[in-house]
């Protein structure tokens, strides 16, 4: 059973997202989605100071079996992205929600997180699948 | 996976966590958590692979030799001694690649053989043996009845003696590419899919769950299809369906040194070889190196300097390089570099001779 931390918001292209301070997110992929992907082994991540709109491809993240795209959650700015992914993209598999992280982005939009899916939502979708 | 078929291994399988998937209608693990680690531990130490799905023949009679001879490519004279193994392509009459196989040589006589091919051109490959087997005095077994285990790495070998000290001798002077029966109805061959040492050991069903266990319990980790495929993709060996087809000439697919056309021997395909190289040959096979980020994969358009087009037929992500490789099918004028169509971008590669990696060692060079 892949893990869905209860406190967190997910979409269903498979991203997650918590909610920090001061507007705000931070935002990963899933334990499914790190799963389904297998070793990672590059992640492209959008620049700092890029402004990402919600369902917009932010990113890459390349597996020995394929390329997946990351979508932004909600609208933001990117104000950090997680440099350790550069050199060590497998923290993702073994850590997706932690150290794991992709960017963090300024809330623009802080009404799109009522849009987002709980983690007993996001366990429904995944089963369907 | 009901209607998948399970090999005498899958309880095994599932008791050392592997993800299984379906591969040619067999159910068979991926990997077992990290194919990445899988692949590293080959290289490095010892890892075992469930090749059960593979068909074994066996093959009987007086005209054992002569269907070979006419059936392949390569020339089972070369097999000097018994228990020796031969690796050929098996041609349509147009010279294209039915499957890719290994013959040994089971007895002195030459009247009895063993072949090893593909698991997904298992129905084409045995209607094509008996169909050739029509005009000989040839019996062809299929051991439906025979479990396959592949140990590959350096530590391989040492670590099946700890488990089999009984067969110490044997193993310690088996040959490369030779097999040997260390007792009744086993039989262990120095081959492989790897670019390591290591074996392949052909076993009764009953025997496969333990011997397993007993591997695992002296440090050979369990390893999936998906390591697999880094690993023989390092060491620059063809995948059937990808690196060549019906449709591809041995000459394209980096398989001429297993064409033997050396004597007047009559095989199917011959003809059609003399052909093409009579005309000269448009298309080979090199190895592409990506320096960059990002991973190469199969189908993608390879564009040399002069603007011609070729193909990548094996692609992915070499663990051992830290970096992404890939085997290609390209116009013969390829220099040392050329540009790969990636996600629609133009990106630089390097063109370099295959293999990439055997023996833990970087081998790849320019080509000349």
């Amino acid at each position: 059973m892949n893990s869905i931390p209860a406190e967190l918001k997910y979409v269903a292209s498979h991203e997650w997202l918590r909610v920090e301070s001061d507007g705000i997110v931070t935002v990963g992929i899933t334990d499914h989605a790190q799963e389904l992907l297998g070793d990672i082994v590059f992640i492209d991540l959008p620049a700092v100071g890029t402004t990402l709109n919600a369902g917009q491809e932010s990113g890459v993240v390349e597996s020995v079996k394929a390329a997946s795209d990351i979508y932004a959650p909600v609208t933001g700015k990117v104000v950090a992205i997680n440099e350790i992914l550069a050199d060590s993209p497998e923290v993702v598999n073994t850590d997706p929600y932690q150290a794991g992280w992709f960017f963090r982005l300024q809330l623009q939009q802080p009404e799109q997180l009522d849009d987002l899916l709980s983690a007993a939502a996001y366990a429904e979708c995944v089963d369907g699948e | 996976m009901s209607t998948v078929k399970q090999t005498p291994f899958y309880q095994a399988h599932l008791e050392a966590g592997a993800k299984l998937v379906d591969f040619s209608g067999w159910c068979l693990p991926i990997h077992y958590g990290s194919q990445i680690k899988e692949h590293e531990a080959v290289r490095t130490d010892a890892g075992m692979f469930d090749v059960s799905h593979m068909l074994i023949t066996d093959v009987k009679g007086s005209g054992a030799k002569a269907w070979l001879q006419k059936l392949l490519a390569n020339d089972v004279e070369r097999l000097a001694k018994v228990g020796k193994a031969l690796y050929s392509p098996m041609l349509n009459d147009q010279g294209g690649v039915i499957d890719d196989l290994i013959v040994y040589r089971m007895n002195e006589a030459e009247d009895e053989y063993r072949i090893v091919s593909n698991a997904a051109t298992r129905e084409k490959d045995f209607a094509h043996f008996q169909q050739v087997a029509n005009d000989f005095s040839v019996e062809l077994i299929l051991r439906s009845d025979l479990a396959m285990l592949a140990i590959q790495g350096p530590q391989a070998i040492a670590k099946l003696i700890q488990v089999k000290p009984d067969w110490a001798n044997i193993l310690q002077n088996l040959s490369v590419f030779q097999g040997q029966s260390p007792e009744p109805n086993w039989f262990v061959a120095r081959t492989g899919y790897t670019g390591e040492d290591g074996v392949e050991i052909m076993l009764t069903s009953a025997e496969a769950a333990v011997l397993f266990h007993q591997l695992k319990a002296v440090g050979v980790l369990p390893c999936g299809l998906g390591a697999r495929d880094t690993l023989r993709l390092e060491a620059g060996m063809n995948l059937y369906g990808h690196d060549m087809d019906e449709q591809v000439s041995p000459w394209e697919a980096g398989l001429g040194w297993t064409v033997a056309l050396d004597n007047q021997r009559d095989f199917i395909g011959r003809n059609a070889l003399l052909e093409q190289k009579k005309h000269g040959l448009n298309y080979k096979q090199v190895g592409l190196l990506l320096q960059g980020r990002g991973v190469l994969r199969d189908g993608m358009e390879v564009i040399t300097v002069n603007g011609k087009k070729g193909v990548i037929t094996s692609g992915s992500f070499s663990p051992s390089l830290k970096q992404s490789i890939a085997i290609a099918r390209v116009p013969v004028e390829i220099g040392s570099s050329a540009k790969v169509i990636m996600r629609g971008e133009q990106i630089d590669v390097q063109v370099v001779k295959l293999p990439f990696v055997r023996q833990g060692q970087v081998q790849f060079n320019q080509p000349d």
